[in-house]
């Protein structure tokens, strides 16, 4: 069996006078993509914070493809593959979307071949390309981080809550860049509450509760799955579609 | 295809204010006069402040010891204009400059080095807190200001301007100062550059995205810190080439000078846009002109008249002339 791209073990963050993240243990598989599901204030962002650095871990493990990186800094951890969508988006607003595609092209200039596919998984980035991106709508906005992690190839994806506030027909567009982006060589982690997204693009889940992993296996399972459902998530599946 | 549009309002304010003080000062030849004086001003207070508003929107830096760098950059410049007084005096427009190209290379690189400096001992252990900064930039801005008066003396410097650039220009009945018109040459100078840099480089482009979420410019895999040094030792240099222009505009040199135009400084910043350059270089006009203006008008007013300018733009845009939005 390969080896996990990401491996956290043990892990524990402390925001302040909070203790967070309590003994997280996970494994994300290579070139696939794992929903990291839970109920509101489980830790589902701040293990993905702590994941690219952004908060340090007061202990454990963090092995990204071998290699531990829980002692490098965000700027480290970013340059070893590991793009990171924050639920803000984080995108420049002062900045056109050009300039932000620029930015997040940090090998070299914007390769148009790659630019070209990115435009096809979000057209209205090429139409809105020269304008501010603070004038995007927020389905726009979601476009535009998305692609800003991937205008150059990475090997892991943080996304957090991407279909959060996004009208369906936007979510089903996201579905569709997903889908084709699962079939490039990267792993991808995603932080998720609407259920109907993580189960269209989930290959393995974990759920998170109260600082800890609670769960973990495939999508499949879990959707198949209606009292480990309500147990874990307080919901099923399907009470969302 | 949308493009990004400049927001024009508030350079046409300013177009709007120069033509407001014309029936206001009610002389052709004095508004002319008084415009280039404030433009010039203006200028002056753009080259001091624009490295103050980078460093705040960057690095959320209040920085009140930037006035030391101002004060050191003019101590420097002065210390060889002093030594090159014959050139100074030269009735050439090439020997005033091989005294004043040497002097505010000084200047730049003395403040800049300051600045490189403070922000490792005394910035960095700060960041972040707001109250701390405060506390001690102006113990910082205090200790310069007592070390000035260790190297250099406690007695103001007489700092005559160049040659070719002392007098005045006379068009029709208008008197304009030829130093004005210098400092109003190299306002525009700085600004371009300024522009281009953000605007035209990659360096530009982290700077301006690191001004509105440094936390992201980092997880783009970009060392936040190196280009938090690289501004704070740019503003520094740029404060040190404003304090020798200052110094020169008041043809003397002391070590309150810098902490003296922090007020002017603050106040364009702010009505600017905290982190903006162009909101500072338009704010910088607009003070420099209402000072200007309200200083012929009503002398007691001209203070005031500032921070009336600055509750006027902030009641209109309460961000700023030029927002820069903030993650």
């Amino acid at each position: 069996m390969p080896e996990p791209m990401l491996v956290l073990a043990g892990v524990n963050t402390r925001i302040g006078q909070y203790h967070i993240l309590q003994g997280v243990d996970l494994e994300v598989p290579k070139n696939g993509l794992t929903m990291l599901l839970g109920r509101n204030g489980a830790g589902k962002t701040t293990c993905l914070r702590t994941v690219i650095g952004l908060w340090r871990a007061s202990s454990g493990s963090i092995r990204y493809d071998g290699r531990e990186v829980a002692h490098l800094g965000t700027p480290e951890r970013a340059r070893l593959g590991i793009a990171y969508v924050p639920e803000n988006m984080g995108i420049f607003a002062g900045l056109t979307v050009r300039e932000n595609l620029v930015l997040a092209a940090r090998e070299r200039a914007l390769d148009p071949q790659r630019l070209d596919w990115i435009f096809a998984l979000f057209p209205a980035l090429k139409t809105f390309l020269h304008g501010y991106a603070g004038n995007l709508s927020g389905g726009q906005k979601q476009m535009l981080a998305i692609a800003r992690a991937i205008v150059e190839p990475r090997r892991l994806l943080l996304i957090d809550e991407p279909s959060k506030g996004l009208a369906p027909a936007i979510v089903a567009n996201l579905i569709k860049a997903f889908t084709e982006l699962k079939r490039t060589d990267t792993t991808i982690l995603v932080v998720e509450q609407n259920f109907h997204f993580a189960r269209a693009l989930g290959d393995t889940v974990a759920v998170m509760d109260s600082g800890r992993i609670a769960h973990a296996g495939t999508m499949a399972a879990l959707a198949a799955d209606e009292a480990l459902q309500t147990r874990l998530l307080g919901l099923s599946l399907e009470s969302h579609q | 295809m949308t493009r990004a549009r400049i927001d024009w309002i508030p350079l046409a304010l300013v177009v709007a204010v120069a033509a407001g003080g014309l029936p206001l000062v009610a002389s052709a030849p004095t508004w002319l006069t008084l415009t280039v004086a404030g433009l010039a001003m203006g200028m002056m207070i753009f080259v001091m402040a624009s490295g103050l508003t980078l460093v705040f929107g960057l690095m959320d830096v209040m920085n009140f010891a930037h006035g030391a760098f101002i004060s050191v950059g003019a101590y420097a410049a002065a210390s060889v204009l002093v030594a090159m007084t014959g050139s100074m005096q030269a009735a050439s427009v090439a020997a005033n400059l091989a005294a004043i190209v040497p002097a505010v290379l000084a200047a730049i690189a003395l403040a800049g080095l300051l600045g490189w400096f403070f922000e490792r001992v005394v910035i960095r252990p700060v960041y972040g807190d707001h109250l701390k900064q405060i506390l001690v930039t102006m113990g910082g801005l205090i200790v310069c200001e007592q070390l000035i008066h260790v190297i250099w003396g406690p007695d103001i410097i007489p700092l005559p301007r160049p040659a070719t650039f002392t007098g005045a220009i006379l068009l029709g009945d208008a008197a304009i100062e030829r130093y004005r018109l210098l400092a109003v040459a190299v306002g525009l100078a700085v600004f371009a550059a300024m522009w281009l840099l953000l605007n035209r480089t990659k360096f530009g482009l982290l700077i301006r995205a690191g001004v509105e979420n440094t936390e992201m410019v980092e997880s783009l895999g970009y060392r936040i810190r190196r280009l938090f040094v690289g501004v704070f030792v740019a503003g520094s240099a740029l404060a040190g080439l404003g304090g020798v222009m200052w110094a020169m505009y008041q043809e003397s040199v002391n070590a309150q000078m810098g902490m003296q135009v922090m007020v002017v400084i603050f106040i364009v910043i702010i009505i600017g846009g905290l982190g903006s350059v162009g909101g500072c270089f338009v704010g910088a006009l607009l003070v420099g002109l209402v000072a200007n203006y309200a200083g012929y008008v009503a002398p007691k007013l001209a203070l005031g008249s500032n921070i009336l300018l600055m509750v006027l733009v902030l009641l209109w845009r309460p961000r700023g002339l030029y927002p820069v939005g903030r993650a």
